[in-house]
């Protein structure tokens, strides 16, 4: 409340706006930057993973978890990164790199059909059965062209939701 | 209108949509904040709890028998002490739209950014208000010189708590002597670009609800308080510990009035909006939201479809639980349709 951003230099914000490649503008980042420094309450320019747990919009998204899972903890210039997929100036390739690596739960650079039902358990808890959950998964699958046992990398991801209109972005708010 | 000092907008001014400061700055002084600044803040408080005290106490315990004259003079003193306060932030408010007046059957609701909303809004009429009970000497204040302009305490965290109120309220409104009811159905503290959920008590006491919208402009000093930065930890330990103290660098009310009183200026603009009654065939909930667009239309705050209890504790799985609940019912149809 009331505090400046005095503790960034010109010279931070132009090395965090490279990193981000430019996702968010200068006034952005000093925004982000004030929340940042909310979140970590500590001081010590880190975030723990689970402090992201107590904002309860993202404690409500059934996949908080595995969006955490993809780092262990956030200083600045991760924080930027991480929520650089949301901003209205990311293009789409920078979408689905995101949403593939979400998908991508055992991180070996491809999406098996156990990665996609995981994501599904999370997607819908108990309110579908584990058999329901395969049932809809080898259907869809079907549907797009491809098997149970394929794989699907970053490219198979382009082409499904490249030509959708895919609207994953939120607001910064600027003072 | 009241007529302490210049610091209340008369509507015989320009009718400008905001406040004009040079107006009501006073010249020079008061544009750097040196020490005798804040000196003549806090003297214009301690003149004004002085006056007020040495008013009120003999007017509350000499007028015992006679209720009327005793509740107009108190009723006029908050107001006037209230003015005090605002004079102290050097609050600018432009006030717009009809005074509200004093008739039964309805009810007020306003969106809540900070506890000195209710102090703006008494300077020019006094309400009667629902509030949760404090502790430190907030409390001690409720308990004594609010009482006297008939306002209602819940706790938030008593779970039956909700029952008791909703009897209180309806009561109140029924009464043709009471001061009007104030209710900001928010439910909590709200960053001033947002409004969140109303809580549908305010509209379902079967009488006509007049919104006001409030809205601060940050340019001189931020009037949110985030109690929740208090309450984080043990909640109970900080009441036993009372207001005074600040926990794990949270901010307590007394702290965040300091800084409101040696900011520059609490600029803010009150808009009081045209009377709604429950549409027939609209759900109590629908009239909140309704209601909500109003006053967010008028402020310029934008709406969203949280509950404000979220700040306080963990969301329940129940939040999560709906989201999955739709994401599977529309797979599943979606799979049924093949």
């Amino acid at each position: 409340m009331g505090n400046t951003s005095s503790m960034l230099t010109q010279y931070d914000i132009e090395e965090v706006q490279q990193h981000c490649k430019n996702a968010f503008t200068q006034q952005e980042i000093v925004s982000l930057y004030q929340r940042f420094c909310q979140l970590d309450r500590n001081n010590c320019g880190f975030i723990p993973s689970d402090e992201f747990l107590s904002i309860p919009e993202f404690a409500v998204n059934p996949l908080s978890q595995s969006m955490l899972r993809l780092l262990d903890g956030f200083n600045f210039k991760e924080f930027i990164a991480f929520l650089s997929a949301f901003s209205p100036r990311a293009t789409l390739q920078h979408k689905i790199e995101f949403i593939f690596k979400v998908y991508d739960t055992d991180c070996n650079g491809k999406v098996s059909f156990d990665d996609m039902l995981t994501v599904l358990r999370d997607l819908t808890g108990q309110y579908m059965s584990e058999q329901q959950r395969k049932e809809v998964l080898a259907q869809v699958l079907e549907e797009a062209g491809y098997t149970k046992d394929s794989f699907l990398v970053l490219s198979d991801f382009m082409k499904i939701l490249g030509n959708s209109d895919l609207k994953m972005e939120a607001e910064v708010p600027v003072d | 209108m009241n007529s302490t000092g210049t610091l209340k907008s008369s509507s015989s001014e320009l009718d400008l949509d905001r406040p004009n400061i040079e107006d009501y700055l006073p010249s020079g002084a008061a544009i750097q904040q040196e020490p005798r600044g804040k000196f003549r803040l806090a003297l214009v408080l301690t003149i004004g709890w002085i006056i007020f005290l040495s008013a009120f106490i003999p007017v509350h315990l000499l007028l015992k028998g006679h209720d009327k004259l005793r509740r107009n003079i108190e009723r006029s003193l908050v107001e006037m002490m209230c003015g005090f306060f605002v004079a102290s932030w050097t609050g600018v408010v432009k006030y717009h739209g009809p005074r509200p007046s004093r008739r039964p059957k309805q009810v007020f609701v306003a969106n809540h950014t900070s506890m000195i909303d209710f102090i703006i809004l008494e300077q020019m009429t006094a309400f009667a208000v629902i509030m949760q009970k404090h502790p430190g000497w907030v409390g001690l204040l409720q308990s004594t010189i609010l009482e006297s302009v008939g306002c209602i305490w819940f706790n938030r965290t008593e779970a039956k708590d909700r029952e008791i109120v909703a009897r209180k309220l309806r009561d109140h409104v029924q009464g043709t002597d009471n001061n009007p009811l104030l209710i900001f159905p928010e439910g909590t503290c709200v960053n001033n670009h947002y409004t969140v959920m109303f809580k549908k008590g305010a509209f379902e006491l079967g009488c006509t609800v007049c919104p006001i919208a409030i809205k601060y402009n940050k340019i001189f000093v931020d009037a949110f308080w985030n109690s929740r930065n208090v309450f984080k930890y043990w909640p109970s330990l900080w009441r036993v510990l009372g207001s005074a103290m600040t926990l794990y660098g949270g901010q307590s009310f007394t702290t965040h009035l300091l800084q409101l009183m040696t900011s520059w200026a609490v600029v803010c603009d009150v808009w009081y909006l045209e009377p709604q009654n429950l549409k027939p065939g609209e759900t109590p909930i629908e009239f909140a939201e309704r209601v909500r667009d109003i006053i967010s239309t008028r402020a310029g705050l934008k709406m969203v479809p949280w509950d404000g209890y979220l700040k306080y504790s963990r969301p329940s799985p129940k939040h999560r639980e709906r989201k999955q609940q739709n994401f599977a019912e529309s797979v599943l149809r979606r799979l049924e349709e093949k």
